[in-house]
């Protein structure tokens, strides 16, 4: 063994242990003089009111991490009670409040005024009002639209009715089943809305005598007939909320549909409420489209399903545009041996 | 009844992700879905702070509220949970959630969101058989008299889970431990400046704090 002790090295060890003393010494002293007030005072300041106060308000800022995979999360998300206010205490009881005051008021004035008949007799002769191809668009949207707006209104309110009276095996399937055929009819909404809105652009411009037309109240005002053209102003007036409103449902719909372009947690909130109050002011007005448009006024109906409007209900509603195509009726029998091939003609119009 | 809470002390979470990682292996959620998460402050700052954040089990739960089909329920023990037959991806609870717990799986075109998926406190949810229930919700181990398994592997038992009152009463005791008046959750205003008499910080101060925490229902 080669193994030697280098004597001279072992200098270091008295060295080392009376550093350890004096070390150990000193620690004594800094424990006798460790104070938790005196701690507390120099240590790092925790968070304090302003960082709580910025985390509750939402905001976010460079020094913010969050562990979950492609998280765009705040710590608190500040407007998800706002939303759930504004969703559950305004737009839910107003929604219904709104579309079932204009059901009372239809069925009052129905009960009231009766269903406008017209004045003169028929003449038999016939006026080409809308062409097939309005006819089905006019038809494709009415049908999408009652569709988006059932299962619209079973996701809203649905839950209140349903789950209790069919419990919760129908209730699933009914609800999963509307929010599917809201989802994927909405885009296809939106497109033929868009088409029609273009398609009737032109007969919906506003016009000077329209004015007149709402001065009057669409003629329940002075019970007589105010000039309208092609369209009178109350059907502009849908038209172009339609134009408004409406495109504003369809985008804000798009929003909430697509989740997969980034849109943040608050865009799809707005969006949901703006979605909402649109979709179910739109249906409240829509119900009037409807009664005007089928048991409210002799003659109207039958314009859009056959596409021809007796001559004297254009003489009556529509007496500026009767002017302009009174040269064009078409007896009734004609229209009848003609058959319904033939009425996919373009319109008797004239443009304004 | 217990009144089941969640509560972590940002004082002592140390941002590890062992609770994230401890949720994924026990419930094998779903690609994508990680029912907890870690939000730090101020990171890298002196100020650092980390917090676990999960489903907090609210009392008054927003998304019940909102959910256009009911699927939310409340168990015995104040845990939410959620039936995911019923669930149509909507979407409503990650809208209103204050914590951003609510997550969808997505395996459809157009970001069309799966069933909603959250923490549920490790006790399951509606299912028929056993399989299934893990399956669709995860592990239950509140009925195998176990605590969620995010809280029980916490190294630094900062997350903690368990009735309101055992959890608010470990908390009280750290604060009051932990002597100054920064103990629990600092900027507190009903707790800073407050000092007894004889200058020791308002320890009962701490100790509504705690209560207010982790409320009993």
């Amino acid at each position: 063994m080669s193994h030697t002790i280098h004597w001279r090295s072992l200098w270091r060890l008295p060295l080392l242990a009376l550093l350890l003393v004096v070390g150990l010494a000193l620690t004594q002293v800094a424990e006798a003089q460790s104070d938790p007030q005196a701690e507390a005072a120099t240590a790092v300041p925790a968070l304090d009111a302003d960082t709580w106060r910025q985390v509750r308000s939402g905001e976010v800022d460079a020094y913010y991490r969050d562990s979950r995979f492609d998280s765009t999360y705040n710590l608190v998300n500040a407007s998800g009670e706002s939303w759930r206010q504004w969703r559950n205490r305004w737009v839910s009881p107003y929604g219904l409040i709104v579309m079932g005051g204009m059901l009372v008021m239809i069925v009052i004035f129905y009960l009231v005024a009766g269903r406008k008949r017209l004045e003169e007799p028929r003449t038999g002769n016939k006026l080409l009002r809308w062409s097939a191809l309005e006819r089905a668009l006019h038809w494709s949207v009415a049908t999408l639209f009652i569709v988006l707006a059932l299962t619209g209104v079973t996701l809203l309110y649905g839950k209140h009715v349903f789950y209790p009276l069919f419990g919760a095996g129908i209730w699933g399937a009914m609800v999963s089943a509307s929010k599917l055929l809201h989802n994927y009819l909405g885009p296809l909404f939106g497109i033929l809305l868009i088409v029609l809105l273009a398609k009737l652009f032109v007969h919906n411009l506003p016009k000077k005598h329209d004015l007149e037309w709402f001065r009057k109240g669409g003629g329940m005002i002075g019970n007589e007939h105010p000039d309208a053209g092609f369209a009178n102003a109350g059907e502009k007036a849908w038209y172009w909320l339609l134009a408004t409103a409406g495109i504003v449902v369809i985008i804000s719909g798009l929003v909430l549909d697509f989740p997969n372009y980034g849109q943040a947690r608050d865009t799809m909130q707005w969006a949901n409420l703006i979605h909402a109050v649109g979709a179910l002011g739109l249906t409240a007005v829509a119900f009037g489209h409807i009664y005007i448009g089928t048991i409210g006024t002799e003659g109207s109906l039958e314009g859009m399903t056959t596409g021809y409007v007796d001559e004297t209900w254009a003489k009556e509603h529509h007496n500026l545009w009767y002017e302009e195509v009174k040269g064009e009726t078409v007896p009734e029998e004609q229209i009848a041996s003609r058959g319904k091939d033939d009425t996919a003609q373009g319109p008797a119009q004239s443009s304004p | 009844m217990a009144q089941m809470k969640f509560m972590c002390d940002a004082e002592r979470c140390i941002e590890c992700n062992g609770c994230v990682t401890a949720c994924k292996n026990a419930n094998e959620t779903d690609w994508g879905i990680q029912r907890r998460r870690v939000v730090t402050l101020n990171d890298g700052q002196p100020e650092e702070v980390s917090i676990s954040v999960a489903c907090m089990h609210c009392d008054d739960a927003p998304c019940m509220a909102v959910c256009p089909t009911d699927c939310f329920y409340k168990t015995d023990d104040g845990i939410v949970l959620h039936d995911k037959d019923l669930c149509i991806g909507c979407g409503y609870c990650l809208y209103a959630c204050p914590f951003g717990a609510p997550q969808f799986p997505q395996q459809n075109a157009f970001g069309e969101r799966g069933k909603m998926d959250k923490c549920t406190f490790c006790a399951g949810g509606p299912a028929e058989t056993k399989e299934e229930e893990f399956q669709k919700y995860g592990a239950n181990r509140i009925e195998e008299g176990k605590l969620p398994l995010c809280a029980e592997m916490c190294s630094t038992k900062a997350l903690l889970a368990g009735d309101a009152q055992e959890v608010a009463d470990i908390f009280r005791q750290r604060v009051v431990r932990r002597g100054h008046p920064d103990g629990g959750w600092s900027g507190n205003q009903r707790r800073e400046g407050q000092q007894t008499r004889a200058g020791q910080p308002d320890v009962s101060m701490a100790d509504s704090l705690a209560y207010d925490a982790a409320r009993q229902g």
